[in-house]
């Protein structure tokens, strides 16, 4: 079977979209093809195909770049907004918890804001502690706002076509490490719904959730686990906001155990939002007191050592489902 | 030079758009004086004009982006008097079934797209409308309004740029009222005139008696032409006059007495009067535009007191395109 990486995946479900609908644009620093088709290369080959009033490079202005994609929405169009890395989602905060999330509900849904906000980040890579952060939690607090994030290429193509056909505002992470990654080609056409989380694999002690690149982590150690004969469910929520709940409350109910593993700092984070529902829900069925693991609360260090002490380790993860599953009370 | 004459059926228009401001911010007073009303009201005393003139030169279907003290801004493009009259009170009849208020005016049917409370955020909304308009060739204009306080804010400066680039079919409609909430224009901003900025970006940007009719009228038109050409976007800072605080019943003792009574002469509407009957309107024919503009204001007070309050489980709508759980 024929492979297909993430950056393909991404860059052939904002083709086919742009093919079927005139309305989807794509504004963002370096965009165009005199830029070379975007930083990661997510926008190649587009402006050939659509022209630079549909592909359009624009001056390093994340206000103007999400406005002008929130005005284009409330006009009906389908727009995509490249907000290069996530840090510098900070500058563009204004239009996007103030404008795109709301203006729905405060126009008592008389117009709304059909947007695709597209950026990345990942530790691992260097970039230190302005140019990796995950800030997904921010964005979850906010009624109004979707956030997708794949962990595998046919996902990515799925999701992102998906993300551009939903009538409200997505955030939509990539992360840097997982751009190379190769799945199975889904073929053309490949959609996977927002809202739903996949089992990723099946097990019966303990359940991982998780999305993005640590998806990757709780799988290897999943396969580790078993050879100690522990059976570990993971779950890849996919869509992290609305979260699909059903899905991680039944596979909390089958095993009786959880973790949740996130790259973005623990504290406060999406983690502790699920970990609280799971007791909500499941107090008194649980075997062992739902965990999180998440990054460190440090600025991401720069240092190649640091940066992997920040970020959450193997062991630690596999240390954590050892103890739940050996949980005494 | 902006041509001085004007068409005497655009003339009566301008003051008919006028005077349904005026009415309707002497109703929202009267309302709130009598205690019918409870709401923050930003009135727009004073800035009557500039709007109406400015909307007379726009067609219904042009989008118009602006903010809380935007009321004269969405009468004077058309946004029916009842519903907006509901939506300031609160209730379900309102335009946005009262979960927008007063700074959150939208009404798609008469091109008002977004009403904002946050300043200077506007502009970079109108910039995409007008993208929009510019992609699909559908001749729309864009309007966006905000106050002299706006220039200041960083989405102002980067909107400015983005709209010139690119050649958008905007219109950067600066209301420079003198004053951003407490703070005088003087102490806020160091150039004269906005219009400076303007050239700092390439742009056509035009200065202009917000209270004259024909000047304002004129100066919107060049410019919705020169937009809806392809020729680009314009900034216009209308010069006026915010004559009460920064919203209804607040303290203006920082405005100086003085200012207050010399700009008391430039009042637009005893001078849109003046220029009417210069025109050879009759008092009669003036007189009977209000009172018609009077009962209708009555009957928006009263629909808006009759609609019911907006039930809890609006909160469950509207925050996705599909309903939340409760
Ligand atoms: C970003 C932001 N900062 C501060 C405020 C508080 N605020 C509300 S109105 C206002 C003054 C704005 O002045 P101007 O833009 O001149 O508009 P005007 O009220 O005179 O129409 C301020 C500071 C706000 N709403 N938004």
């Amino acid at each position: 079977m024929t492979q297909i990486t993430m950056t393909q995946a991404i860059n052939r479900a904002i083709d086919e979209a742009m093919a079927e609908d005139a309305g989807v644009i794509l504004l963002g620093e370096d965009v165009a093809a005199k830029q070379g088709g975007g930083v990661f290369k997510i926008s190649s080959g587009l402006t050939e195909k659509y022209g630079e009033n549909r592909i359009r490079a624009t001056p390093i202005s994340e206000q103007a770049i999400v406005g002008a994609c929130v005005g284009a929405a409330l006009a009906g169009f389908r727009p995509i907004a490249e907000i290069m890395l996530m840090n510098f989602v900070t500058v563009a905060m204004d239009q996007i918890v103030n404008h795109a999330a709301k203006l729905r509900f405060m126009s008592g849904g008389q117009t709304n804001v059909p947007l695709v906000i597209r950026t990345t980040t990942g530790v691992g890579v260097g970039f230190g502690g302005q140019h990796s952060d995950m800030l997904e939690a921010w964005f979850a607090h906010v009624a109004g706002l979707k956030i997708v994030t794949p962990s595998n290429a046919a996902d990515a193509q799925g999701l992102m076509r998906a993300a551009i056909a939903c009538n409200d505002p997505v955030i939509f992470i990539e992360n840097i490490l997982c751009y190379g990654l190769k799945s199975d080609d889904p073929g053309p056409g490949h959609v996977v719904p927002l809202g739903k989380a996949a089992v990723a694999r099946e097990g019966s002690d303990c359940t991982i959730v998780t999305y993005g690149r640590t998806v990757l982590d709780a799988l290897e150690i999943a396969g580790k686990l078993a050879d100690e004969g522990i059976s570990v469910e993971v779950i890849d929520l996919r869509t992290i906001a609305p979260y699909d709940e059903a899905t991680v409350t039944a596979s909390v109910e089958k095993t009786g155990r959880a973790i949740v593993l996130h790259e973005a700092v623990k504290q406060y984070g999406t983690g502790a939002e699920i970990a609280s529902r799971l007791n909500e829900k499941l107090f008194g069925k649980l075997k062992a007191p739902v965990t999180r693991i998440g990054g460190a609360f440090s600025a991401v260090p720069m240092a190649n050592a640091l940066e992997q002490a920040w970020i959450p380790n193997k062991d630690a993860i596999a240390d954590a489902v050892r103890t739940a599953v050996n949980w005494k009370g | 030079m902006t041509d001085t004459t004007i068409d005497r059926d655009k003339l009566r228009d301008i003051y008919t758009r006028t005077m349904r401001v005026a009415r309707a911010d002497e109703k929202f007073r009267s309302l709130l004086m009598t205690g019918k009303l409870a709401v923050i009201y930003y009135t727009v005393r004073g800035q009557e004009l500039v709007s109406a003139a400015a909307m007379a030169a726009l067609e219904p279907s042009d989008y118009l982006v602006t903010t809380y003290r935007g009321q004269h801004d969405q009468i004077a493009k058309g946004v029916p008097l009842n519903p907006l009259f509901a939506e300031i009170a609160g209730k379900v009849g309102g335009t946005c079934r009262g979960k927008g208020g007063s700074m959150h005016i939208t009404h798609p049917e008469t091109g008002v797209m977004v009403t904002t409370g946050v300043v200077g955020s506007g502009l970079p909304i109108a910039n995409g409308l007008a993208l929009a308009s510019q992609n699909r060739g559908d001749g729309k204009v864009t309007m966006v309004c905000f106050g002299d306080g706006a220039t200041n804010i960083g989405a102002f400066h980067e909107a400015m740029n983005m709209a010139q680039l690119w050649k958008l079919p905007v219109i950067f409609l600066c209301q420079n009222n003198r004053y951003g909430e407490h703070t005088a224009f003087a102490d806020h901003t160091k150039v004269d005139s906005i219009v400076t900025r303007a050239k700092a970006y390439g742009m056509a940007g035009v200065h202009v008696d917000g209270n004259d009719a024909i000047a304002m009228y004129n100066t919107t038109k060049a410019a919705v032409d020169r937009a809806r050409a392809g020729e680009g976007p314009t900034l216009i800072e209308a010069m006026c006059y915010r004559m009460m605080g920064h919203f209804f019943g607040s303290d203006f003792s920082y405005m100086p007495k003085e200012h207050l009574a010399e700009m008391a002469a430039e009042d637009p509407l005893p001078r849109l009067r003046q220029l009417m009957l210069d025109h050879q309107f009759t008092e009669a024919e003036l007189d009977a535009i209000v009172a018609d503009l009077d009962a209708q204001m009555d009957a928006a007070a009263e629909f808006a007191a009759n609609s019911p309050l907006p039930g809890p489980e609006e909160i469950r709508k509207d925050v996705f395109e599909e309903e939340i759980a409760a």
